[in-house]
């Protein structure tokens, strides 16, 4: 494998990764308020329609961002009221937002654009573009550094870069400022936040409707950046590797991006070679496929470090009996 | 009782054999979706022509999930249809079981055998196509490199990059042939961004000419080729008009022929069962030539392309099928 295939190889890595890193970073401020979500599908698959489908209706990307983030949000919302305020099974609730949505945004898609469940194939103003930046071209012919500036860091849409600021912000958001502080206590202790005079609610909304936002930025990248246009069920179970990706992150930023990065670099593996040769022994690209999977029962099995959940997790906070 | 269970049995027949007297004919979308701009549009394309000629009515349902395919085609045939087309090689176990239990009604199986008698099984000679279009992009390819981008990896999809490959190495001996498939699952062929991936990661391989088999998965194949500046090759519909100037040609897979042809003999009450095969030589395969990428085909590609399909239907060139033996002698 020489240099250029290594940083092609890279490059697919971060494309891939990036709405894993988004949804991941969503479970994160939800899971670590005490909310299990596992409706990160629902809300990028939400998020991926609404945001095409207002794309392709303006012509305005932007618009189409609003969009996505907004139905994402409506999504958060309808998780937030069945789970918080009425104390609902938040795992149920995340199952039938999951299926809401992948019925929802087919049954709309082929009322409005009368395509059969996908929107009209965007471009121009439409789309996010791929940013060059600055000098990129220029120090393409150095050696080594020029490669690695001009086709891994430069030549992504700004969705990639906004992610990847997301997890320094999420990590000083979490371990610097008072609202992060409570928002991990509320969910290990939540009584305990609660006696100090802190509203629990308020704060488990907040965190659920981060997640929304997050998650709906990981949904219009999906549509308006990786694709051009939303097709049925187009997020394919990246929403379910996201939360595997939480897990194998044991519920930390720094450690979220090094996961989905993982994931997001054996899927290009295994993209680019159909077939790979290891020592002699053939690894067939099904296998690199599972991998994430495995790894994360690895580590949930307790053989590589150990997984520690949010211990007020999935638990609905009753105030009094 | 038995009196009872005698008189129902007869009245649920008579109801079935009235329904058989003023028979629609059924068709089945698979999964994937009726506008998936590919196969199963062909099919439903297929269809509505014949409600245009004939001013007949057709009864039709989508699949959502695998698990619905036998409880579909029950109702179907209890409903009355007759006959039933179903689309895809994933139906033939269903097909299997189903078939005997309802042997008033013919049904039509697009893509695999069924060897059932009021079954028709429709096969088309998608290696022979392929070999056609994978000609014509050795032809267009000025890297040397060209791709293919399959849907679920099942022997169907393998058959197409076989022919493909063949077509390409019989016009460069030296070519280099990229193949990928998209997944294992039926999710392999609604991935859009997944396709736009590995299509991106066989043009910094050096690919310049990328043919997608993969129905939904292929719009993305085809927008990612647009993106990065090289040519695409569409697949069973004519899927050049969706980028113009990009798509070099469409393998075209006539299903909206078969489909036609089979409602058009079920209303005149017999469809003929066995094996049906379209191929080069009866119109259910070919390459699509149209105002969209007339510019992109030369003259010569043309009467070069023209040359092997007559040497494909005497028989002068064989073209290797990988469902045959599954293997192919090129890849």
């Amino acid at each position: 494998m020489d240099f250029l295939t290594l940083i092609q190889i890279l490059d697919s890595t971060v494309r891939l990764a990036t709405p894993l890193l988004l949804a991941c970073l969503a479970g994160l401020f939800s899971e670590r308020a005490g909310v299990f979500d596992i409706g990160l599908e629902a809300k990028m698959l939400a998020a991926a329609f609404f945001s095409a489908a207002v794309a392709a209706i303006t012509g305005d990307v932007w618009l189409g961002l609003l969009a996505g983030i907004v139905s994402s949000l409506i999504f958060a919302l309808i998780h937030g009221i069945a789970s918080i305020t009425f104390r609902g099974d938040q795992l149920i609730s995340g199952v039938a937002l999951n299926f809401l949505a992948s019925g929802m945004t087919v049954l709309i898609a082929r009322d409005w654009f009368n395509e059969g469940g996908r929107t009209p194939a965007l471009d121009g103003a439409a789309r996010f573009q791929n940013i060059t930046l600055p000098f990129a071209d220029s120090v393409a012919g150095v050696p080594v550094l020029g490669p690695i500036y001009s086709e891994l860091i430069s030549g992504h849409t700004i969705l990639v870069y906004v992610a990847l600021l997301m997890v320094p912000l999420t990590w000083y958001i979490l371990y610097r400022t008072r609202f992060g502080l409570r928002l991990r206590a509320v969910g290990e202790n939540p009584g305990a936040v609660d006696t100090a005079g802190i509203s629990v609610v308020r704060l488990r909304y907040a965190a659920v409707l981060i997640a929304g936002v997050l998650c709906g930025l990981a949904g219009a990248y999906l549509a308006t950046g990786l694709a051009a246009g939303f097709t049925q069920n187009m997020t394919a179970g990246r929403g379910y590797i996201a939360l595997a990706a939480l897990i194998f992150a044991k519920w930390r930023p720094w450690y979220a991006l090094g996961a989905t990065m993982l994931f997001g670099l054996l899927d290009a593996i295994g993209n680019r070679y159909q077939s790979l040769e290891l020592l002699g022994v053939p690894i067939p690209t099904q296998f690199m496929q599972a991998l994430p999977y495995i790894l994360t029962v690895v580590i949930l099995a307790g053989f590589v470090g150990k997984a520690v959940p949010p211990r007020a997790g999935g638990e609905a906070y009753v105030k009094e009996r | 009782m038995t009196l009872l269970q005698k008189f129902l049995g007869a009245s649920a027949a008579l109801a079935l054999s009235a329904g058989a007297a003023l028979a629609e004919p059924g068709l089945i979308i698979d999964l994937g979706g009726k506008f998936d701009k590919s196969f199963n549009e062909s099919a439903y394309n297929g269809a509505q022509q014949w409600v245009k000629d004939t001013g007949g009515e057709y009864m039709e349902t989508e699949l959502s999930s695998e698990a619905q395919r036998e409880q579909t085609m029950r109702r179907m045939a209890e409903r009355g249809a007759n006959p039933i087309v179903v689309l895809g090689f994933a139906n033939a176990s269903t097909l299997e079981k189903v078939a005997p239990d309802y042997p008033d009604t013919k049904f039509a199986i697009v893509d695999m055998v069924v060897d059932q008698p009021n079954v028709q099984s429709i096969v088309f000679t998608e290696h022979t196509g392929s070999y056609l279009v994978g000609m014509i992009a050795a032809m267009a390819s000025k890297t040397g490199t060209v791709s293919f981008v399959g849907g679920m990896d099942v022997p169907l999809i393998r058959k197409f990059a076989c022919g493909y490959a063949q077509g390409a190495k019989a016009v460069n001996p030296d070519i280099k042939v990229i193949e990928n498939m998209t997944g294992t699952t039926p999710a392999a062929w609604n991935d859009p961004v997944k396709g736009a991936e590995l299509t991106k990661a066989q043009i910094s391989q050096g690919s310049d000419v990328v043919f997608a088999a993969a129905g939904g998965t292929g719009v993305g194949v085809l927008q990612a080729a647009a993106d990065e500046g090289v040519m695409s090759i569409g697949v069973d519909s004519n899927q050049n008009y969706m980028h113009p100037g990009s798509v070099l040609t469409s393998m075209v897979k006539r299903v909206d022929n078969a489909v036609y042809t089979v409602f058009n003999t079920g209303a005149e009450g017999d469809l003929p069962t066995g094996v049906v095969t379209m191929g080069l030589d009866n119109d259910g395969v070919g390459y699509a030539v149209d105002d969209n990428n007339k510019d992109l085909i030369t003259e010569e590609m043309k009467t070069k392309v023209e040359e092997a399909k007559a040497k494909i239907i005497s028989g002068e060139i064989e073209v290797h099928d990988y469902t045959t033996d599954d293997s192919c002698p090129v890849m």
